[in-house]
């Protein structure tokens, strides 16, 4: 009843092609830019609703994290879901672009921290261009392999050059205070605005890139890559994009992990680890889907947040002490579980079920 | 030149072990094409399972029977629950599937018995072998030794289970041709339950030598990433070639870590294998016993 698109016609060709055809996704979507824009601020600033509220927990504990973790989803989705190249290598182009972020605020002086977030992006892009090399001779987990070997060389790398890290011990970076335009980002309230920003910025470019010639390339790579040359999309162009662009997001993710949410990280964060993290994201949230990386990020930043304070909660009502370790390992089963449940059950993920409900929305509530 | 023998004997009884894993790996993936990323998991629980069957009083032989009876059980629902659902998918949905796998196999693992480092003694001294070190004056330890015995006993006894029963000859039949072996009437499930217990016991044996010299503990699940080059150089279809593969691995990175690894600052053992794969990929896609692919429009 509500969300039906009956009488809204296209007169225009830019009408046609614009990004969110429907007028209630227009809608929705402004009204959610709004809340997480003005509304969540304003509620953090509302006394009342503070002192019901840790604020601070959730803006560094959750969101901050959540939106992080959907950058650097988006980046590997790029490069997994669109372009067909299945990477196991994301934290360790996360680990470049804080390393680089670093350097670059260090060494260079009087340099704009936004600058060197793009710059730090950069060099991700190279390293990922470097690495993506392989690609266009091997493909599918040959290829996974190779990724694997960026993410061990570079954690190395990071750790054993001691330049990269101004030589503190086992490479542990320290961010230096984030100043955008001369304007200090020091509470959680700041940081989160300034990386919601970034994030929807890069979001926005993202959803506009694979509607566009060079998403449809990917698209094509990915479905079949014979095919896709054979009609004149350069393999070699089109494969090193995707992994310059997925690990310039990566990249950016990495300098926003670094500076915005942990401030301390050392090469050893950035383990295999997390990749797999972000790998899980993107099966979850839909591979091949912009909505997905943000569902599947938030659904696996906030499962192990749920689990604990479930378990907190039934240790509390119970009077009984949970095992150590419990809580971590029955996740880590959870984690194993659901990546082959949605691959079994819905292999489009979480976005999936968001378009299907859409359907059903449609119609509802006469469904003849 | 002594010394560059004992850095090789030692590489090389290492890299037995590295193709023990890989060929836990090339047996799944020649029967089924799964390119099984839990196999290191699965090393893991194996291990863990028996340690933990010895320290509730169990003897070896039992514990090592249970063990082997997980594994049975694990092949069992594997075979239910990922591989029948996403019979035809493409390969890349399975290996995220046993991503997926490797992290239900630990959690399971670390809940049932804990994850503290457990010792595991086989009754084997891991010293230097004495005559060898009067002799020549090489530090080659016993345990080693013994160790690739073991596993030259284990390809010998897949040698004969593949040639000479009936079962392992349905297992040949499967990954030489699937639709072939299911027209003269070989059950693929069946087929793939067995396979993926087979890969439980070399898992278990693997774990047992592995848990044997460095503990059981959860590092034990990083052998699957030492095995991917492996199986990179040694083709993802030979058992010979996980063998080599595994031998020059093992090799190569300590040769690497002791002659270039001192002008880049160490600890190179980490990405070497991956960059000796690479470069090896670029040369010879299919590895030095893969069957050669050739991709058709």
């Amino acid at each position: 009843m509500l969300y039906r698109e009956a009488g809204q016609f296209k007169t225009t060709y830019a009408a046609d092609q614009q990004l969110f055809p429907i007028r209630q996704d227009r809608i929705g979507m402004a009204i959610l830019l709004a809340v997480v824009f003005v509304g969540v601020p304003v509620a953090a600033a509302t006394p009342a609703l503070a002192g019901m509220i840790d604020f601070n927990y959730w803006f560094s504990g959750v969101l901050i994290p959540f939106l992080i973790f959907s950058l650097a989803a988006l980046g590997l989705n790029i490069l997994t879901g669109y372009a067909g190249q299945l990477s196991l290598g994301s934290a360790a182009f996360m680990a470049v672009g804080a390393f680089a972020a670093y350097n670059f605020e260090l060494r260079v002086p009087g340099m704009p921290m936004l600058a060197s977030f793009i710059l730090a992006g950069v060099v991700a892009a190279l390293i990922g261009i470097v690495f993506g090399l392989p690609s266009l001779r091997i493909k599918g987990f040959y290829l996974a392999v190779a990724t694997l070997a960026a993410q061990f060389f570079v954690v190395w790398a990071l750790t054993k050059f001691g330049w990269l890290s101004n030589y503190s011990s086992s490479g542990v970076i320290t961010a230096q205070k984030l100043v955008v335009f001369g304007y200090a980002v020091d509470t959680p309230v700041k940081r989160y605005l300034l990386v919601l920003a970034i994030v929807s910025v890069m979001a926005l470019a993202a959803k506009n890139m694979v509607r566009s010639s060079i998403g449809r390339a990917w698209m094509a790579v990915r479905d079949m890559d014979v095919a896709a040359e054979v009609v004149g999309i350069p393999m070699v162009k089109t494969k090193l994009l995707a992994f310059a662009i997925s690990s310039f997001y990566c990249g950016v993710a990495g300098a926003l992990y670094a500076f915005a949410y942990l401030g301390t990280v050392e090469p050893a964060g950035f383990e295999l680890e997390l990749s797999f993290r972000i790998l899980f994201m993107i099966i979850i949230g839909g591979v091949g889907s912009i909505l997905g990386s943000f569902l599947g990020a938030g659904f696996i930043v906030l499962l192990p947040i749920f689990m604990d304070l479930s378990a907190a909660s039934i240790e509390r009502s119970f009077g009984l002490a949970l095992p150590a370790g419990l809580v971590s390992n029955l996740t880590l089963i959870l984690f194993g579980a659901l990546i082959v449940f949605f691959l079994v059950v819905e292999p489009l993920g979480l976005a999936r079920l968001w378009q299907i409900a859409k359907e059903k929305l449609r119609l509802w509530p006469f469904p003849h | 030149m002594q010394f560059f023998f004992e850095v090789l004997i030692g590489g090389l009884l290492a890299g037995v072990m590295y193709s023990l894993v890989a060929l836990g790996f090339v047996l799944i993936y020649k029967a089924s094409g799964v390119f099984n990323f839990a196999q290191g998991a699965m090393v893991f629980f194996a291990a863990l399972t028996t340690v933990g069957f010895i320290s509730m009083g169990a003897p070896f032989w039992l514990a090592v029977a249970l063990a082997l009876l997980a594994m049975a059980a694990l092949a069992f629902f594997t075979e239910r629950l990922v591989l029948r659902p996403l019979v035809n998918q493409p390969q890349i949905t399975l290996f995220m599937a046993t991503i997926g796998l490797a992290f239900f196999i630990e959690g399971i693992a670390q809940l049932t018995w804990g994850a503290q480092v457990h010792a595991l003694d086989l009754g084997i001294a891991d010293e230097p072998i004495e005559w060898l070190m009067g002799n020549t004056g090489m530090n080659i330890s016993k345990f080693d030794l013994v160790a690739s015995g073991i596993a030259a006993a284990l390809v010998a006894v897949l040698a004969v289970f593949f040639n000479k029963t009936r079962t392992g000859r349905a297992l040949r039949a499967v990954a030489d041709d699937h639709q072939a072996a299911l027209a003269v009437g070989i059950s693929l499930h069946r087929i793939w339950v067995i396979v993926w217990m087979v890969a439980g016991f070399v898992a278990l044996v693997t774990g047992l030598l592995w848990g044997a010299r460095n503990g059981v503990q959860f590092a034990l699940t990083f052998l699957a990433l030492k095995a991917l080059p492996v199986l990179i150089l040694g083709g993802f279809e030979s058992i010979a070639g996980a063998i080599v593969g595994g031998l020059i691995v093992g090799a190569s990175e300590k040769l690497a870590e002791v002659y270039i690894g001192p002008h880049v600052g160490g600890g190179i053992e980490s990405w070497f294998p991956y960059a000796l794969a690479l470069a090896f990929l670029l040369i010879r896609p299919e590895g030095l016993f893969g069957e050669r692919r050739i991709d058709r429009v």
